[in-house]
């Protein structure tokens, strides 16, 4: 699929729209609306997300254990720097990295920096002033009582937001980059146990099914319903429709099982690919192992 | 409350892992020998489950909304030490996939969201039913307590989490390498949403789900506790410490004696007479409508001590007795209606 001229899922909810909302009909958005939007919008962005896996790019076509590896050891130097240089340096790293993998850069620096306004940004911003980080006056905003932005205050902010954004950046190009399947079987072998993996699996594709029934079961209610409704009845559908989700995962389970029993289960997997190092996926891993020592041997 | 990375030092990051490891082994070993193969797609789909649920916007009054994690109702299904591998396979698909907690990370999520969260609401949920039938309401109350508390407590360990940060991980200058904040303010900051909006919502939920599964689907309730009664048998209800306190309390009630004078507003007419001066009218004509077999808690033949402790005996036996015939009544209705 070209990936150029459509629009893109940001994480900001402006591609998750509604059935409802898309005619036009309810501007209003009320919890129940909410629900099924995070529904909706986690299946497309997950499906966004294998598409990119597909492309032919170079880190798309490394060994899932060595993009593992790599990964792992890029986010521990993002963690490792100690200045605000090298966490630069670490950014512009993982955006190289990024077009090389043609992620789309406008979305990958979207989805990693629209994120961090909420959640990092609101941690980060009191930090920059003296009642949290006392140091050197940059900006003196009261004198009594008094209040400055401080020089340690703005280091401490930009630190957290260059890491959190780098550490990020490198997961995110690992989860676009890498088909689920790979990303299990590369899990499998680093050693994680056999239980773990068996069951993430599983999990992954039931989530789906899972998220499709809960939607339906939310656009069937939607569909019946008119006028407002109590809160507290709200609280009471809710709680009953988790139920009813816990009930039908059981029984799920229970088919799932006699399923894998009658397809000969025994308590082992097999991968159907057996996975091969090539020269180039050593030279990966060395390379992304090689950054956290360089990060710790120049002091940070 | 997933922590992503960057926030938290490497080394606290390894702390947190070393910390997790011996629970996931511990939980892996009691799965695997538990059930050989029939746990694997029923933590499998849990956890799912467990995602999925986080969906859910709840309303509260005043017009937000909050999820509910659900590591506490998973919990009372599954047990604990299935949950923690469940919740940690959750939390992986989140951190791996969607981005949601960090890599580095996941060792401190996982300990506060996949193992303290569901080993305390596991706990105060066992201790606060007792061996009440599946379908008491006690276990509603309970699963709500349970679920506030648990999740709060895995807030607090966040909080704690962060809050250790500046004062260990600092430049030489003092600016802070992570979480910039100290205890002191992560703490207040991290719980005051928890107790007042995500708690709430995690404990109503686990609540009403488990109002639910009473009404419409016990045997899910019975997995983790098989052997725990059904419903309010009648005969089979444990009244022995309520009869033992109610005659603790009988034996008790002539302390009343110690105390001088008449209770207040228990006047008869002469001491109404003596304290106001005079019997209101409809008063004096009504007290003389009904005359008690034993006035004044005495028996007719003996005054004294003695005969107050009679009149009482008799008293708490009339009352025995009535309550017994009305209970008769009310259960011989109740099965013939079945």
């Amino acid at each position: 699929m070209n990936s150029d001229n459509r629009t893109l899922p940001s994480q900001d909810g402006s591609f998750r729209l509604t059935p409802l909302e898309m005619a036009g009909q309810r501007r209003r958005r009320d919890w129940f609306a909410k629900t099924i939007e995070d529904i909706t919008g986690t299946l497309e962005s997950t499906v966004f997300a294998e598409e990119i896996a597909h492309l032919p790019g170079i880190w798309q076509g490394v060994d899932p254990r060595a993009k593992v590896v790599a990964a792992i050891a890029l986010i521990l130097a993002a963690s490792l720097g100690r200045t605000i240089p090298t966490l630069i340096a670490l950014y512009t790293l993982a955006l190289v990295i990024a077009v090389a993998g043609h992620i789309p850069l406008d979305f990958f620096v979207k989805r990693v920096w629209l994120f961090l306004p909420f959640f990092t940004g609101i941690i980060a911003l009191p930090a920059i002033f003296s009642i949290v980080t006392p140091g050197r006056a940059l900006l003196v905003i009261v004198q009594q009582p008094y209040l400055a932005v401080t020089e340690q205050g703005v280091r401490t902010a930009l630190l957290l937001l260059l890491r959190v954004a780098t550490s990020v950046s490198f997961a995110v190009i690992l989860i676009l980059t890498t088909r689920w399947a790979s990303l299990v079987g590369g899990l499998r072998a680093l050693r994680v146990p056999q239980a773990f993996v068996l069951i993430l699996g599983m999990t992954y594709r039931y989530i789906f099914l899972l998220l499709h029934t809960a939607n339906d079961m939310f656009l069937a209610r939607k569909s019946r319903v008119v006028g407002r409704i109590k809160g507290a009845e709200e609280r009471l559908w809710i709680g009953n429709s988790i139920g009813v989700l816990l009930g039908k995962s059981y029984h799920l389970s229970d088919q799932v099982y006699l399923a894998m029993v009658s397809r000969g289960f025994r308590g082992e997997a097999k991968a159907l690919q057996p996975l091969r190092m090539q020269p180039m996926d050593w030279l990966w891993m060395a390379v992304g192992l090689l950054i956290p020592i360089i990060v710790l041997t120049l002091g940070g | 409350m997933h922590i992503p990375d960057g926030y938290l030092s490497p080394q606290t990051c390894v702390v947190m892992y070393a910390a997790a490891a011996p629970f996931w082994y511990v939980a892996a070993q009691r799965v695997k020998k538990l059930l050989t193969g029939r746990m694997i797609p029923l933590i499998g789909i849990f956890a799912a489950f467990s995602f999925v649920i986080m969906m859910f916007n709840v309303p509260l009054p005043g017009g937000t909304t909050g999820h509910a994690v659900g590591g506490t109702l998973m919990a009372i299904v599954l047990g604990p030490w299935a949950t923690v591998i469940g919740v940690t396979i959750a939390l992986a698909v989140q951190a791996i996939f969607f981005g949601d907690g960090g890599i580095l990370a996941f060792g401190a999520n996982s300990f506060n969201m996949a193992v303290v969260l569901p080993f305390v609401g596991y706990a105060i949920y066992r201790l606060l039913s007792g061996t009440t039938p599946l379908t008491s309401s006690r276990r509603v109350i309970a699963a709500g307590i349970a679920g506030f508390v648990a999740l709060n407590a895995a807030a607090f360990l966040t909080a704690v989490e962060f809050g250790i940060q500046p004062a260990l991980f600092h430049t030489a200058d003092g600016t802070p390498l992570y979480g910039p904040y100290g205890l002191d303010v992560a703490i207040p900051a991290m719980m005051s949403g928890h107790i007042v909006i995500a708690g709430p919502v995690e404990g109503i939920v686990t609540a009403l789900v488990m109002a639910y599964l009473q009404r419409a689907n016990l045997p899910i309730l019975q997995l983790a506790e098989p052997n725990a009664p059904r419903e309010t048998l009648v005969g089979r209800v444990v009244t022995g410490p309520l009869w033992i306190g109610l005659a603790v309390l009988a034996l008790l009630s002539p302390l009343g004696l110690l105390a001088a004078g008449t209770a207040w507003g228990e006047w008869g007419t002469e001491e109404l007479v003596q304290l106001s001066g005079s019997v209101p009218q409809g008063l004096e004509h009504l007290s003389g409508l009904w005359r008690a077999p034993l006035p004044d808690y005495s028996l007719p033949s003996a005054e004294g001590p003695i005969a107050y402790i009679l009149s009482a005996i008799i008293g708490v036996l009339i009352i025995l007795a009535v309550i017994l015939i009305v209970g008769r009544l009310l259960t011989r209705r109740r099965s013939s209606e079945q």
